[in-house]
């Protein structure tokens, strides 16, 4: 193989914040309908199977929004998802002709797991009615389990990013490829779940927020509360698992990847008694303005006050991340993780009492934000890993500079891409208002009865 | 058959399916595009979105999968292509987002004046589309994307004579396959009269896409001679019988037998989609660099080939099984109350 780092001229640091920053959005903008596409085939085959099963009419009617909402939000995942296949290859090329090779495997997996959901969201949307109503929900299945396989896929491969393994480096040139040993790295086990959990707390509560909305304006009847118990039940379970995760991947940084446990922590000086900061801001290697718990970081970390923290002056200045934004991005998905902890605990204790919601509107109030409150966890929580992987690419392999397009004018790229996506948000938030408005039936949809 | 090549076979396996599923969504856009006015196009645009609806998403995928092939099997083609031809390809990524979206959201909007935005954006995209995805391939295939980072020049790799054919040859190739089957769709939906209307759009486009094709031969023998040399000699044999499954194709239509048009159709389509690849064999980015050297490592391609055989198992009785759910569904005119 020709090698490709000798041909890559110098990008200029415009057109490499340009790409990064465009890499971001559209990630950013996919993750939130990807999270959909995984979690929402879950709450839509519980509620056909109850109305299959049952005959319950609410059931049935739930299963039908929810799907000509997911026939819409499928669309505008796959498109977006598509532009990331191209942006790899627009923006990094520099990564993907050295290491496409190496990360190919889970991405060729995924495609799969794409092929399966399209085909049978495909036949799922449109053969209601003209399949017995069994056959129609075991249709939906594979659509739930490929949504699921293609983020731990993707996942993975991201996670190969942050500990790359499966290949040999000799003279600029990669050797002794296993692609497995690349897909099955060490950071694939926290992140892919963490990040399905995620998606599945995504999916209830951002479904049950719009449902919460109906019943702070006086909608109470069984079809509305149905709406808003199932998919919070759903998520309201999750959340401490999530919590235990996101825990365990924690302390997987701290064996791992410290760098950036310690931006995350902006931790500068390795040592003992290492306290938790909530809040400041990092300027000249400490940090200030925080409220500090002493010691309370080596207590998570190492069970004890005594225990070791590893602080970012073991790293080169070269290689560090930058500090605040990853700290800021942690502490924001971290403190969401334990607001929704406390909701999740508020319904189950009411139910526990009284089997029923909460009296007061505050507990809708919050449930009707706690969707929003998610999607902000998993747009924090990706932040934090990406940025606080910086400046590699390729966790101490290739540095994103190395990465991105050496073409000029990325800027101007970004600029229309970014208008693009102002468009496409203003267009699918409408289309879904109305919708839940609306009274129109998707042409092809037959009426079932 | 070394694994190389049986890779680069089951790619370009993927590249004709994405062309003759992919590219007939593309198509029904066009012909959306040139249905008349909102009231009068009425119809033609509710039999497009009859026969597209169900299956674009399951269409769009051979895209990706191609991509992914393309960036695991032969890494440093994929950086090449993608970075030297970065303009025209982020014009086609952006259609391709134009194009999905505005299609699920005309389906769900109740109002004329939505539809008709949504409608036109929809439109004008699987126009756009097809014509940036065209140019690229002219830039490849007249040597204009040499190995390396960006090593190609930013805007004459894709305007240049033989990538203006290749656009204009994908769109007119997209809007005749879908004519045809449309045909096909029109006669099931027992309507007549679409039926010709759509049979005379086919016969237009083939003469026109014919007529390109053949003043193409003239622009490649100045443009791109290495690739001309390649298609009149090793490829001839796929363009002869291209040739002549294009003209049965017509004389069918003339005849409408419309089932049958949609085989030799697909059939002329595919075949000049293999004559590229003939023609410059064993060049990847002619003119010097082979698919030998632009390969990943043996097991890589071995991983790939054995993932693609899994899923082409799992893949392939799906499709089938929505394509003839799709074929059994009946068709309204109106839209339901
Ligand atoms: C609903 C969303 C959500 C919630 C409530 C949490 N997280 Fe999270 N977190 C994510 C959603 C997320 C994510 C967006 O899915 C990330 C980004 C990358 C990844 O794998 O998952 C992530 C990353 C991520 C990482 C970085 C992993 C890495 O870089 O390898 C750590 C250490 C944590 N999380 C820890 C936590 C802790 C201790 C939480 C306790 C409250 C927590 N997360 C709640
Ligand atoms: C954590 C990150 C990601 C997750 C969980 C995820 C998950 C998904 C899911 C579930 C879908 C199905 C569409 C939908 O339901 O809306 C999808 C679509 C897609 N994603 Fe992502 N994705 C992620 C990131 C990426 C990245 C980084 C890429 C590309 C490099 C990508 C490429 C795609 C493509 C090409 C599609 C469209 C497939 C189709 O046409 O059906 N995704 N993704
Ligand atoms: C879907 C969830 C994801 C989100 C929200 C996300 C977010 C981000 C952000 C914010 C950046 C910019 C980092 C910076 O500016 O410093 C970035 C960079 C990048 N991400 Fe991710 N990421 C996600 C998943 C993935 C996955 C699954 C992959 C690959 C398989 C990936 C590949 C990249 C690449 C190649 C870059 C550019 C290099 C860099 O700046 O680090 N990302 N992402």
């Amino acid at each position: 193989m020709t090698s490709l780092t000798v041909l890559a001229g110098p990008a200029s640091p415009a057109d490499l914040a340009a790409a990064r920053m465009q890499m971001a959005l559209s990630l950013g903008w996919h993750i939130v309908l990807a999270c959909l596409g995984v979690g929402m085939p879950a709450l839509l085959l519980f509620a056909e199977w109850r109305a299959v099963r049952t005959g319950d009419e609410d059931f049935h009617r739930l299963a039908r929004r929810w799907a000509k909402a997911v026939g819409v939000l499928f669309a505008v995942g796959a498109v977006s998802g598509t532009i990331l296949s191209f942006e790899m290859g627009l923006l990094w090329p520099g990564l993907m002709g050295v290491y496409g090779q190496v990360v190919g495997l889970p991405f060729a997996l995924e495609g799969i797991a794409f092929f399966i959901e399209a085909i049978f969201l495909g036949i799922w949307l449109y053969a209601w009615g003209r399949l017995s109503p069994r056959a129609h929900l075991l249709s939906g299945v594979p659509i739930l389990v490929a949504g699921v396989a293609s983020a731990f896929f993707i996942v993975s491969a991201n996670a190969w990013m942050n500990q790359p393994r499966g290949f040999d480096l000799e003279s600029g040139r990669i050797t002794h490829v296993s692609p497995w040993a690349a897909m099955f790295n060490p950071a694939t086990p926290p992140q892919t779940l963490h990040m399905i959990l995620a998606a599945f707390m995504v999916s209830g509560f951002g479904t049950a927020g719009v449902y919460a909305v109906a019943l702070l304006r006086g909608h109470r009847d069984r079809y509305h509360r149905l709406g808003f118990v199932v998919p919070f039940t759903m998520a309201a379970v999750l959340t401490p698992v999530q919590i235990v995760v996101g825990d365990y991947a924690a302390r997987f940084l701290s064996e791992y990847q410290p760098a950036k446990l310690a931006a995350f922590e902006g931790v500068y000086r390795t040592g003992p008694y290492a306290p938790l900061s909530l809040g400041g801001v990092f300027v000249d290697d400490r940090m200030r303005y925080a409220v500090e718990i002493p010691s309370a970081l080596s207590l998570l970390v190492g069970y004890r006050p005594s225990a070791v923290v590893q602080g970012l002056d073991r790293t080169p200045p070269a290689d560090r991340p930058p500090v605040t934004p990853v700290h800021w991005a942690f502490e924001t998905m971290v403190g969401i993780g334990f607001l929704l902890l406390l909701l999740s605990a508020w319904l189950a204790w009411s139910w526990w009492r009284r089997r029923d919601l909460p009296r007061t509107p505050w507990f809708l109030r919050l449930a009707a934000i706690a969707g929003v409150l998610a999607v902000v966890a998993v747009e924090a929580g990706w932040t934090a890993t990406e940025v606080g992987r910086q400046p590699w690419v390729v966790y101490g392999r290739m540095r994103t500079l190395q990465a991105v397009n050496p073409v000029p004018g990325l800027w101007a790229g970004f600029v229309v891409v970014s208008l693009v996506y102002v468009v496409l948000t203003v267009a699918t938030v409408y289309v879904l208002r109305h919708m839940t408005r609306g009274r129109q039936v998707a042409p092809q949809e037959p009426v079932v009865t | 058959m070394d694994a190389a090549q049986a890779l680069l076979a089951a790619m370009w396996l993927g590249l004709t399916l994405y062309a003759l599923l992919g590219g007939a969504d593309f198509g029904g856009g066009v012909w959306d595009l040139l249905a008349g006015r909102s009231r009068a196009g009425m119809p033609q645009r509710r039999l497009i979105e009859h026969s597209i609806g169900p299956v674009w998403e399951a269409n769009h995928v051979w895209l990706i999968f191609v991509l992914v092939v393309l960036w695991t099997g032969f890494p440093l083609a994929f950086a090449s292509v993608m970075s030297t031809l970065y303009i025209p390809l982020t014009l086609a990524a952006l259609g391709i987002i134009a194009r999905g979206a505005a299609f699920a959201f005309r389906k769900t909007s109740t109002e004329l004046w939505q539809q008709r935005l949504f409608g036109g954006a929809f439109a004008l995209s699987s126009v756009f589309t097809p014509f940036f995805l065209g140019t690229v391939a002219g830039g490849i295939a007249s040597g204009r994307v040499p190995p390396g980072l960006a090593a190609g020049d930013l805007v004459r790799s894709w305007v240049n004579p033989t990538s203006l054919l290749g656009g204009v040859l994908a769109v007119g190739v997209c809007a005749y396959l879908a004519a045809t089957y449309l045909c096909d769709d029109a006669v099931r939906a027992r309507s007549p009269d679409m039926a010709e209307g759509f049979r005379r759009r086919a016969l237009a486009t083939a003469v026109l896409v014919g007529a390109v094709a053949l003043g193409g031969i003239a622009v490649l023998r100045w443009d791109a001679p290495l690739l001309f040399r390649g298609l009149t000699g090793r490829a001839l044999p796929l363009i002869v019988a291209s040739a002549v499954l294009g003209l049965v194709s017509i004389a069918l239509l003339w005849w409408r037998r419309y089932l049958l048009v949609r085989g030799t159709a697909v059939l002329a389509v595919a075949a000049v989609m293999w004559g590229w690849p003939v023609a410059q064999y064993p060049a990847m980015l002619p003119p010097s660099l082979t698919y030998l050297d632009a390969a990943a490592q043996p097991v890589v391609l071995t991983t790939t080939l054995a993932v693609a055989a899994v899923g082409a198992l799992l893949v392939l009785p799906s499709i089938a099984w929505l394509f003839l759910l799709q074929r059994r569904m009946p068709y309204e005119p109106e839209r339901p109350a």
